[in-house]
């Protein structure tokens, strides 16, 4: 196996699921209604969840523990998407960002059930079942409130155009794409993203909002190379600040 | 000393999930094996019902805990995705201590969950299927909060996975 390309391919997914997770934590306490706090709080602990156990197959390349990886390094070092780091703004944009990333999540998740590395596979089976419950979480609230009234559909259209350039740059393609496609690992950004377009775009149709042309779209990459918006480091800062007191602790 | 398998099942059978304290182990179906070791030591194989299930850590110590009051000194708990769970795992025991606990058991489904199995779920308090799907996230990342249009009551699920 392509130790190399995995840890690259692993590194990414971790690290998105961690970002997300934690800036899905932000609305714990502050959901604009009770459900909605609960859920956002349920789906970040699912998200940090799997980005612990894949932290864990990196661990077991050879890589650092989970929470050394998690919590010491610096933004340069993460490889997470800037649409996961960005933050959470109002309901309607982490609405959206969660819509937007979630079912490419769960495309991901969907191949690489069949991925010919197997612990990544095993791991996919497991976590797509859960982000299936995302993904339907999603869908429901944007038809909901993508139909509901003059107010919802703008604040959610506009929340669209301005998360979708970060959106494309979930599928920024890496250094390895053609080994793990040839060795059966992954079947590729390309392909993710296709399916992705084909999704997202039946489940906009059936509500108000308008999807722009893809084409006019310049994705914002540079999150997989480690280039970041001024809005990570201050999220690593605080999600690190406790472990970082002493680093040694038993919880 | 050796022990059989189904002693260790047995036994086992006194710990309980955390979150729901009415099910065991092996009625949730986590226990996916147990091997007994020539020199007396045992392995017990657990998979977590979620990838973030904070109560597998519980779960893992109190297996020991429990092995230990019997006798098993060496026991060695591994936790893996070999065999990923899934909640038509849970027995049939499982599911009845589910609904005397007041949660509606998750329906058995074909490994493809759809939202409509979600909507009209049987009400654990009065039987009726006239329910509705209030969010697929509850307390514990395994409930999803259901309400009865007939006893009026609000109830949790344990979601079909």
């Amino acid at each position: 196996m392509n130790t190399p390309a995995i840890k690259d391919l692993l590194y990414k997914m971790a690290d998105d699921q961690l970002i997300l997770g934690h800036r899905n934590s932000e609305w714990t306490g502050f959901g604009p209604v009770l459900e909605e706090d609960i859920a956002f709080s349920s789906m970040a602990q699912d998200k940090i969840g799997q980005s612990q156990a894949l932290y864990q197959l990196l661990h077991e390349l050879g890589e650092a523990e989970p929470d050394t990886i998690a919590f010491t390094r610096n933004a340069e070092q993460f490889h997470n998407c800037q649409l996961t780091e960005l933050p959470i703004g109002e309901y309607d944009f982490s609405l959206i960002r969660h819509f937007l990333f979630d079912h490419a999540e769960l495309i991901r998740f969907e191949m690489l059930a069949n991925s010919r590395y197997e612990p990544l596979a095993q791991l996919a089976r497991k976590i797509k079942g859960e982000i299936k419950y995302h993904v339907m979480h999603a869908n429901t609230w944007i038809k909901q409130l993508g139909n509901a009234n003059e107010e919802s559909i703008s604040r959610l259209q506009n929340s669209l155009e301005y998360a979708l350039p970060y959106a494309l740059g979930i599928f920024e393609e890496g250094a390895h794409e053609e080994a793990l496609q040839s060795e059966g690992i992954f079947p590729g950004e390309k392909a993710v993203m296709e399916e992705w377009k084909k999704r997202i775009s039946e489940r906009i149709e059936q509500t108000a909002l308008r999807l722009p042309d893809f084409s006019q779209l310049q994705p914002v990459y540079g999150g997989r190379k480690g280039q970041h918006s001024e809005h990570l480091q201050p999220l690593l800062d605080e999600m690190s600040e406790v472990f970082r007191i002493d680093p040694t602790a038993e919880w | 000393m050796a022990y059989t398998e189904e002693e260790i099942r047995h036994w086992l059978e006194e710990v309980k999930d955390p979150e729901i304290p009415v099910l065991s182990l092996n009625d949730l179906g986590v226990i996916t094996g147990i091997s007994v070791l020539e020199n007396g030591k045992v392995k017990v194989e657990m998979t977590p019902t979620f990838v973030g299930c904070p109560a597998i850590d519980y779960m893992k110590s109190d297996v020991k805990e429990v092995l230990a009051k019997h006798g098993v000194e060496e026991v060695e708990v591994r936790v893996s995705f070999d065999t990923q769970w899934n909640s038509n795992m849970i027995s049939e025991k499982g599911r009845q201590a589910l609904k005397d606990f007041g949660l509606a058991p998750p329906p058995k489904h074909n490994l493809i969950v759809e939202l409509d199995i979600l909507e009209e779920v049987e009400c654990p308090n009065c039987g009726s299927h006239n329910t509705d799907l209030k969010t697929p996230f509850g307390p514990t990342l395994c409930r999803s909060i259901h309400h009865c249009f007939d006893c009026k009551e609000t109830f949790e699920q344990f979601k079909p996975i």
